[in-house]
């Protein structure tokens, strides 16, 4: 955890090397450094990149719909019982980028989110929490009788 | 600029649930036009919450958050008339930031 500066510096260096070089665009280069996992294509990526291997956890509820006519507009919900909870991301296993969303959750805020997603087809729908740095998911499977990705 | 979200927020004993809907295509860059040719990606990449200037959440989206996004949660610790501020960036650049007055 105690990153130097010279390690700063080093990975400040190389990352504009690759930008100066063309091989990695200014945007490219932001988002490998502030979103992680969204531009993963599989599951196993994405979960890779949240940082792997989250012990599954009944202290989490996931409240998505059994069955959701329309895959466009799918409400999704999550609340996490596990105390210190400081992360919540939902992602869609068969979605072509399967990480929706990820919410950071300070202390006095309740770990209780709800939104709406898009599903590309009937899929689970897992919600990965992280809590005093260990990493907790919970997935509930949807059926989508019309997918909400393509077109 | 986006247009207006719609924010409301609620005080019940001390705890403030806040929903939001937010004004945005949310393209996901999977779509095609008539043509053939894909529709770029468009969509909002964060959102952040402030209550009285202290972030009570702070989100980051992919392209798979749903056409005019709905955000729900909820804080402790606040009460009737303070204020609190939703915002959002896209991954165009655009943002836009709204007020609610907790009731």
């Amino acid at each position: 955890m105690n990153t130097t500066r010279r390690q700063v510096i080093k990975t400040a260096g190389a990352l504009s090397t690759l930008v100066s070089l063309g091989i990695m665009t200014q945007a490219q280069a932001l988002a490998a450094e502030s979103r992680p996992g969204f531009e993963s294509k599989g599951y196993a990526d994405a979960i890779n990149a949240l940082g792997g291997n989250p012990a599954q956890s009944a202290d989490i509820e996931v409240v998505a719909p059994d069955i959701a006519e329309n895959g466009a507009v799918v409400p999704v919900g999550a609340v996490s019982n596990i105390p210190n909870t400081t992360d919540m991301w939902f992602l869609v296993e068969k979605n072509p980028f399967p990480l929706a969303a990820g919410f950071a959750i300070p202390a006095g805020t309740k770990a209780d989110v709800q939104t709406r997603l898009k599903m590309g087809q009937t899929s689970n729908v897992t919600v990965v929490v992280k809590a005093d740095g260990k990493l907790y998911a919970a997935s509930k499977e949807t059926k989508v009788t019309l997918g909400g990705c393509g077109g | 600029m986006g247009r207006p979200m719609r924010i409301r927020a609620k005080a019940d004993n001390g705890v403030v649930t806040v929903r939001a809907l937010m004004a945005h295509v949310m393209e996901g860059g999977q779509r095609k036009d008539a043509s053939g040719n894909v529709i770029p990606a468009h969509h909002i990449s964060e959102v952040s919450a402030t209550h009285n200037g202290k972030t009570v959440l702070s989100a980051q989206w992919g392209s798979a958050v749903s056409q005019n996004p709905y955000l729900a949660f909820s804080f402790e610790g606040g009460a009737a008339g303070d204020k609190v501020v939703v915002s959002w960036k896209d991954n165009k650049g655009d943002s836009r930031t709204d007020e609610v007055t907790v009731s």
